[in-house]
């Protein structure tokens, strides 16, 4: 079936950017003070005229939306926010965090909760905030499923959502060692443990894991440089891929909405 | 492909009105620069990449650490009706977090006589030393007098006085540590594991992983273990 090309809506540029015709009585616009109260209209010109930015802004965020989008529609955005807030409190935590497993991980860490300022607060929200990320995934996730978003033209974008998912938890599964206590350490003994019980493959995936046959001061290392280097590049570039594809393709109506027919077809019903 | 116009006048070669093509020629220039550019630029991708992939898995799988022996004690230290824990290091540089508790006790009369066939020189059968990590996911287990069991605070395994599984989720019994007496001293050597009829499997395993029946091929043995002899 062939889609109509719809076109797209006129720019929506804000009234403070917007020219105003001239009035009798105003100053000249040709004057410095007119030129100084332009200024914003001409630099987001300027950009403009080289990038064609605007273009493709309003291809990504003027969308024509299904009737029926509902609050469910937000988790999606949700998510979203929830990462950028990690990624936001993980860049400023690494200030202070100390990847050490002779003891300095735990007390840099200590640290940062009893006496850097706001250090709780900021840590507490790097903490919640990746259960917060998790749920949001899951329950995105069951919007996508129970609307039936996946389907066709939209499985790719269900695919790198499930990739999206698992780099999630990979960043909870590092994470979850880098206080370095009692807790972090035995729950990754076993984590590792449970990866290296896959057959033939999974001794040597321990080991790659580990940096070694034993937990030693690699690991921290390695695990750290998994979790602030390596899966969020992924993560991010997954989600540009991932918003992509939704401006192409459009959101789904909820599955409680008919279809609405072509006019002209609905007479021939009898 | 019926208008005599669009079709080419050579079967090889669509650029043959190119300097210096010529009729018959099988690899075009443009398909040759083609290919010298995506090569290089795989060259290119593979020389960073695969030294990179190399330093990150290389020392990690394939580094064999050297076998270390740690003094724990005098021969008289040990009965054979109890254990007695001693704490070694495992990981050296990383303070507390590389130490670990072992439990050791001389042989008595109920263990299984030692297979000398399986016993490296210079080692001693007279003494046991058990690893503490539990044998399901490597949890630390703790030795209970009063039942004289092993047991695991974090899923319930239970192991029983010679370290074999009586109960729980624990796959094989608990590792085993080589030991040696030397000039008197009673020495902790590396880690061993035995599958549930006692066979030694120097390269030691991870826990979780069976070594009975297809286990033992399922789960080889690793180079990042260290080696006696």
């Amino acid at each position: 079936m062939k889609l109509p090309k719809l076109p797209l809506p006129p720019a929506v540029i804000p009234n403070a950017l917007q020219g105003r015709p001239q009035r009798p009585g105003d100053e000249q616009r040709d004057g410095p003070i007119g030129q100084v109260k332009e200024a914003g209209i001409s630099a987001v010109d300027w950009v403009d005229e080289r990038t064609s930015l605007s273009g493709g802004l309003r291809w990504a965020m003027f969308r024509k939306v299904p009737k029926g989008t509902n609050w469910f529609y937000t988790l999606g955005s949700a998510t979203m926010f929830a990462f950028l807030s990690q990624a936001v409190t993980g860049v400023f935590l690494a200030m202070y965090y100390r990847p050490d497993a002779a003891g300095g991980a735990y007390e840099s860490v200590r640290h940062i909760t009893n006496e850097v300022f706001l250090g709780e607060f900021v840590r507490g929200m790097h903490k919640w905030g990746s259960s917060v990320m998790v749920i949001l995934v899951f329950l995105h996730m069951a919007r996508t499923f129970f609307f039936g978003a996946y389907k066709y033209p939209r499985e790719l974008n269900w695919v790198i959502g499930g990739v999206l998912l698992i780099l999630t938890m990979v960043m909870s599964f590092t994470g979850y060692l880098l206080p370095f206590d009692q807790r972090s350490y035995w729950a990754t003994i076993v984590g590792v443990n449970i990866n290296g019980t896959g057959p033939v493959v999974g001794p040597y995936l321990s080991d790659f894991l580990r940096g070694g046959a034993e937990f030693g001061a690699t690991t921290l290392s390695r695990f750290y440089a998994i979790h602030m280097l390596m899966i969020p590049g992924a993560i991010a570039a997954l989600i540009g891929a991932h918003l992509y594809l939704v401006a192409k393709l459009g959101t789904t109506a909820p599955p409680w909405l008919k279809a609405n027919g072509d006019e002209r077809l609905e007479q021939d019903r009898v | 492909m019926s208008d005599p116009r669009k079709t080419p006048k050579s079967k090889y070669t669509a650029e043959r009105d190119f300097p210096g093509s010529f009729e018959g020629e099988t690899v075009t220039r443009r398909r040759f620069i083609n290919l010298a550019g995506q090569g290089a630029g795989a060259v290119a991708v593979a020389a960073f990449v695969l030294p990179a992939l190399g330093f990150a898995a290389g020392s990690a799988i394939f580094e064999r650490p050297e076998v270390q022996w740690e003094t724990v004690g005098v021969p008289d230290d040990f009965p054979n009706d109890t254990y007695v824990p001693k704490v070694v290091t495992e990981v050296t540089g990383i303070g507390q977090t590389g130490k670990t508790t072992i439990y050791m006790r001389a042989t008595n009369d109920q263990d299984p006589p030692p297979n000398p066939a399986t016993l490296h020189e210079g080692t001693t059968a007279d003494f046991v030393a058990i690893s503490t990590r539990c044998m399901h996911l490597g949890c630390p287990v703790r030795y209970v007098d009063a039942s004289q069991k092993f047991i695991c605070p974090c899923h319930g395994g239970v192991y029983d006085f010679t370290g074999k599984v009586s109960g729980g989720p624990p796959v094989r019994p608990l590792d085993h540590f080589y030991v040696r007496v030397k000039d008197g001293q009673v020495q902790v050597g590396p880690r061993y594991s035995v599958n549930s009829e006692f066979r030694r499997f120097p390269s030691y395993r991870d826990p979780g992983q069976a070594l009975d029946g297809i286990g033992q091929y399922m789960y080889p043995g690793r180079f990042s273990t260290p080696k006696l002899d």
